[in-house]
């Protein structure tokens, strides 16, 4: 009998062969260029497999600070010290199939998952003609589409799947609803939240961005020469 | 020697197959890792070393968030749970804190030496 496949150790094999070759990528190649377009793949990569261990926040999180920002500031900080000029900006026609079928297949995903939810469909929900199966106190009532239909809620919550999202945020500030009993006296000194390393790390960012933004500020030539000067003088009166 | 090919061979196969385990994570963790260290070591653009340190950091998020799931283990109740997705958190924020500092930095570099070569800077001025 032939095994079926494992979807979720196909894809974490999928996200950590694309993670781990381009990983090293980034060490063989020698344009920065390239070398910084493989690490923004690796680590989305990376972002992938967070989602498999069941980090969703933090899959997120990565994808947004990592992907979007880190990513951004090192290509804007290889173009700002580029030595040569930048090589031409069309786009070949390989380039555009390829990106045409990438997102084409993303939309077709998309756009295929956002339409099987029948509540979506308008204050009424989408009427069928077929009777539910699952759903028996749908059954009747859909061919008439009465309002009430739409109040009427399934039983139990309908998971949309962010499992960590409020555990982490209750987290951080200083709620640990994931250990909301604990008897070990000594364990339960513990059990506080992250409200301290938030604020804490709330701090070094804002101090981080006035340190960047002095260290980065842009010079007038004449100020640089003077304190060539200013040194010598110093030297010379000692 | 004979028990680390031993259990390299039981993590080859039935990799489609087979729920897939806190090992494999951990071992994607390594690789990161090490190849952060490599590319922070044998790169002279400075950006290229600045590559290397999200790469080390990488790996430590993933190490984390593999201890993080109850899933991935046998003894499914030893799983750090939230501590290891907020621990991942705190990296993530502060390795885009450090990068933007370590940017700043090397601008400078730059800006000094008019060039991005790391061998370069091999002396100290006033």
């Amino acid at each position: 009998m032939e095994p079926i496949i494992n979807w979720h150790s196909f894809f974490f094999l999928f996200f950590a062969l694309v993670t781990c070759c381009f990983a090293v990528a980034v060490v063989v190649a020698g344009n920065v260029v390239r070398m910084a377009c493989y690490l923004v793949v690796s680590l989305g990569a990376v972002s992938g497999l967070f989602f498999l261990a069941g980090a969703d926040f933090v899959g997120a999180m990565q994808l947004m600070i990592y992907v979007g920002g880190t990513m951004v500031l090192l290509v804007f900080g290889v173009m700002l010290t580029a030595k040569g000029p930048f090589v031409s900006l069309e786009t070949g026609a390989g380039n555009w199939i390829l990106a045409v079928l990438i997102g084409g297949s993303l939309v077709a995903i998309l756009v295929q998952t956002l339409v099987s939810v029948d509540d979506w469909f308008g204050p009424e929900g989408r009427r069928h003609e077929v009777a539910h199966t699952t759903d028996g106190n749908h059954a009747v009532d859909a061919m008439h589409g009465a309002p009430s239909e739409a109040i009427e809620t399934k039983t139990g919550k309908s998971d949309t799947g962010a499992h960590t999202a409020t555990p982490i945020g209750l987290g951080l500030l200083g709620v640990r609803v994931d250990k909301l009993s604990q008897e070990n006296e000594r364990l339960r000194g513990g059990m506080s939240g992250y409200l301290l390393p938030f604020e804490i790390v709330s701090v070094h960012l804002l101090v981080v961005l006035i340190g960047a933004a002095y260290l980065a500020r842009a010079r007038r030539r004449g100020s640089e020469i003077s304190e060539k000067d200013l040194s010598a003088e110093l030297r010379k009166e000692n | 020697m004979d028990q680390l090919t031993e259990s390299l061979s039981r993590l080859l196969p039935n990799l489609l197959t087979q729920p897939v385990g806190l090992t494999h994570y951990l071992l994607v963790g390594s690789v990161l890792f090490v190849t952060g260290i490599l590319c922070m070591a044998t790169k002279r653009n400075v950006l290229g070393v600045l590559m290397g340190i999200e790469l080390v950091l990488n790996g430590a998020n993933v190490n984390f968030v593999a201890f993080a799931s109850p899933v991935l283990r046998a003894d499914g109740q030893n799983a750090i749970g939230l501590d290891g997705h907020l621990i991942a958190m705190f990296v993530i924020i502060l390795a885009a804190a450090e990068a933007a500092v370590a940017l700043a930095i090397a601008l400078n570099y730059y800006n000094n030496h008019a060039t991005v070569d790391v061998d370069q800077g091999d002396e100290l001025k006033g």
